[in-house]
C-alpha cells in the first residue's frame, strides 16, 4: 500500500495485536502454570499468576497413579497408523479426481463434501452397532478403521487441490518412458507434492489425536484407551482433579503444538486451497 | 475480477510460496483405454469402500431408526412408529430452549469471530517485524482439541479458583465472584467466549489469504483516483473477497452448529440441561440409548443445514453476477 500510517493508527494496531496475542496465549500459559503448581497450591487463594515453587508432582502422579503413558502410546499408534493409511488412500483417490473426467466424478466429490457437512456422531449409535457386529468394539484396529474413513474425504479434497498445481505433462512423460501409472505417481508426483502431502498427513494426525466422541463411544478398557477417552474420564467423576487434568492437557497439546509450529505454513496453504475451492 | 481468477490468485498468495506456480489444470476429456479405466477404479476403490462402510452405511441405517422405536435398553421392540420420534422431540419441553441455545451459540460465536478475525487479518496484511512469529503464536488454538479447550476454559471460569473471576475482582469490575458455570445465562456466555477464542484464528487466516489475493494494482488505481481508506475498503477490498468470505462463513456456520465438544467439556449441557445445543443433546440421548430419537434429531439437523446452505448460496448468487 502507498499511504503512510498515522501515529494513531500505529498505536491502535500495536495495542490490538498485543491484546490478541495475550488473549490467545494466556489459556495455554495458565494451564502450564497450573500443572506446575503443587496439588495443594492450585486451590490456594489469592491466585498466583506465576509459579513461585515449581513442582512436577502432577506429572509424576499422572504416570504413577494412572496409566497415562499407555494412553499416550495408544494415541500415538492409532493416530500414526490411521493418518498414514488415510493419506495413502486419499493420494490415489485425489489423483483420479484431479486428472480424469468420468461419469460420476461430480457425485463422488459431492459425497465426500457431504461427509464434511454431516458430523460423524450423527451416526454414532448405528456405528457402534456396526462395530459390535464386526467384533471391533474396544479394539485399536476398529478405531483406526473408523478414523481412516473420517480422514479420507477432506484429505482427498485437500490433495486434489495440490495435484491440480502440478502439470500432468510430468507423469505423462514418465509413462512414455515406461513407468506404470502407479510408479509415475509415486516416483514423479509424490516428491514434487511433498509439502502438500506432509500438510495433509499432519492435519489427519492432529484430527485423530484430538478426536473425542468416537473414541469415547468405541473404547472402554484401560488397555486400549486413547488420551481423549482418558481425559473425558477425568470429568465423569464429580470432583475434577485439576492438577492431573492440567498436566495431562499440557502433555496432550505439546506434541501437536510442536508439529504445527513446523508445518503451519503448509497447513494454512492446504486448508485455504481446499476450503475455498469447496 | 471473476470468481475463478480470484480463486486462482488466492492459491498464488504468499502463504503458498512453497507450491509450484499456481496454475489450474482442468481435466481434459480424453479417451482412455479400458486399462486406464481399471486403474482408475482400483485407485478410487479403497477410499470409496472406507467411506461407504464407516460413514454412509451408519448414516443411512441410522436414518431408518428415526422412524422406529429403537432403544438400546429395550431391543425386543423395534417396530416402525412413523413420526412418533419426531413428535416426542417437538413435545419435549426442553426443545424450545435447545433451539434457542443453538441459534444463540451459532450467531453469538460467529459474529465476533468474523469481526475480530477480519480486523486481525487487516492488521496482519501489511508486513512488520516478527509477523511470521506472531502468526505462528496466534495459530496455536488450532492444535488444541475442542474438548481440551473446553477444559481449559472450564478451569479458568471456575467460580472459586478460576482466573477469570480473580482478574475481574482485582480490576474492580465485579465485587463478588460470578458462578459462571452454575447459572444458565453466565454458562452460555462462558461457552461462547471459549468458542470465539477458538474460531477467531480460523477467520483471520482465511480472510488474510483472501486479502493477499487482491492485486496491488487495484489499490494503486484507487489511490490515484483519490479514494480514501474507508472508500477503498468498501469499494475494493470487500467486493474482492466477498465470495471467499461468504463461503467461509457458510462453512463455519455448519461447523459451529455441529461442534458440541466445547459445551460438552465445559457444562455437559448443564446446569439442568439449560446449555444444550442440538448436537450436545443428540449425544446425550445417544448415550442414554434412545437411538430412535437421536436419529430423528440427526435428520432434523441435516435437513435444516441443507435448507440453510441452499438459501444462503441462492442469496449469495446475485452478488457474484454483479461483478
Amino acid at each position: 500500500m502507498i499511504d503512510k500510517q498515522s501515529t494513531f493508527g500505529r498505536v491502535a494496531k500495536i495495542i490490538f495485536l498485543a491484546l490478541c496475542l495475550v488473549v490467545t496465549v494466556f489459556p495455554l500459559y495458565w494451564i502450564v502454570v497450573t500443572s506446575l503448581k503443587a496439588p495443594g497450591a492450585i486451590y490456594e487463594m489469592p491466585l498466583k499468576y506465576w509459579p513461585t515453587e515449581i513442582s512436577f508432582e502432577n506429572y509424576i502422579g499422572l504416570f504413577t497413579k494412572s496409566d497415562f503413558g499407555r494412553y499416550m502410546i495408544n494415541s500415538l499408534i492409532v493416530a500414526t497408523v490411521a493418518s498414514t493409511v488415510a493419506t495413502l488412500i486419499s493420494l490415489l483417490s485425489a489423483y483420479v479426481l484431479a486428472r480424469f473426467q468420468f461419469a460420476g466424478r461430480g457425485a463422488v466429490m459431492a459425497a465426500f463434501l457431504l461427509t464434511q457437512m454431516i458430523p460423524g456422531f450423527i451416526a454414532l449409535g448405528p456405528l457402534y452397532m456396526l462395530m459390535t457386529n464386526m467384533n471391533l468394539v474396544d479394539s485399536k484396529t476398529g478405531l483406526i478403521l473408523v478414523y481412516i474413513a473420517i480422514c479420507i474425504p477432506f484429505c482427498t479434497i485437500m490433495l486434489r487441490g495440490f495435484f491440480e498445481n502440478v502439470p500432468d505433462a510430468l507423469e505423462e512423460a514418465a509413462m512414455i518412458d515406461g513407468c506404470s501409472r502407479l510408479t509415475a505417481l509415486f516416483r514423479v508426483l509424490v516428491p514434487v507434492m511433498m509439502p502438500g502431502i506432509a500438510a495433509s498427513f499432519i492435519f489427519n494426525f492432529v484430527n485423530c489425536w484430538n478426536e473425542l466422541f468416537l473414541s469415547v463411544t468405541l473404547m472402554n478398557s484401560d488397555e486400549n484407551k486413547t488420551i481423549p477417552t482418558a481425559l473425558a474420564g477425568f470429568i465423569s467423576s464429580f470432583n475434577i482433579d485439576w492438577g492431573s487434568m492440567s498436566a495431562a492437557a499440557v502433555l496432550t497439546v505439546v506434541p501437536t503444538l510442536v508439529i504445527f509450529a513446523f508445518a503451519s505454513k503448509f497447513i494454512v496453504q492446504g486448508l485455504t486451497a481446499g476450503a475455498v475451492k469447496g | 475480477m471473476t470468481v475463478d481468477s480470484q480463486r486462482r490468485g488466492l492459491r498464488g498468495t504468499e502463504t503458498s510460496s512453497a507450491a509450484p506456480a499456481p496454475q489450474k489444470f482442468v481435466p481434459r476429456k480424453k479417451k482412455f483405454s479400458s486399462r486406464t479405466g481399471w486403474t482408475m477404479l482400483a485407485f478410487m476403490a479403497p477410499a470409496a469402500i472406507f467411506v461407504a462402510i464407516f460413514t454412509y452405511y451408519p448414516m443411512i441405517s441410522g436414518s431408518q431408526m428415526a422412524f422406529r422405536h429403537w432403544n438400546l435398553n429395550d431391543l425386543s421392540d423395534t417396530s416402525w412408529v412413523g413420526l412418533d420420534n419426531f413428535k416426542a422431540l417437538f413435545e419435549n419441553p426442553e426443545f424450545g430452549t435447545i433451539i434457542r441455545n443453538t441459534v444463540v451459540w451459532v450467531v453469538g460465536s460467529l459474529v465476533p469471530q468474523v469481526v475480530i478475525g477480519f480486523a486481525l487479518a487487516l492488521f496482519l496484511k501489511r508486513k512488520f517485524r516478527f509477523r511470521s512469529g506472531y502468526q505462528a503464536l496466534i495459530f496455536f488454538p488450532w492444535a488444541v482439541s475442542g474438548f481440551l479447550i473446553g477444559m481449559l476454559f472450564r478451569w479458568m471460569f471456575n467460580a472459586e479458583f478460576g482466573v477469570v473471576n480473580d482478574f475481574l475482582m482485582k480490576t474492580g469490575l465485579i465485587e463478588t465472584p460470578i458462578p459462571w458455570l452454575a447459572e444458565p445465562g453466565f454458562a452460555m456466555t462462558a461457552i461462547i467466549v471459549a468458542n470465539i477464542w477458538y474460531g477467531v484464528t480460523f477467520f483471520a487466516i482465511m480472510i488474510l489469504a483472501a486479502l493477499q489475493s487482491v492485486s496491488d494494482e487495484m489499490y494503486e488505481a484507487a489511490a490515484i483516483d483519490g479514494a480514501g481508506k474507508v472508500r477503498t475498503f468498501f469499494s475494493i477490498t470487500l467486493p474482492a473477497i466477498a465470495v471467499t468470505l461468504g463461503l467461509t462463513i457458510l462453512l463455519r456456520v455448519i461447523w459451529i452448529f455441529n461442534f458440541p465438544d466445547i459445551i460438552w467439556a465445559m457444562t455437559g449441557g448443564g446446569p439442568a440441561d439449560q446449555t444444550h445445543i442440538i448436537t450436545t443433546y443428540m449425544i446425550k440421548i445417544t448415550q442414554e440409548g434412545d437411538y430412535g430419537q437421536a436419529s430423528a434429531l440427526g435428520l432434523i439437523v441435516v435437513f435444516t443445514l441443507m435448507l440453510f446452505a441452499v438459501f444462503y448460496l441462492m442469496a449469495m448468487r446475485p452478488r457474484k453476477a454483479n461483478r
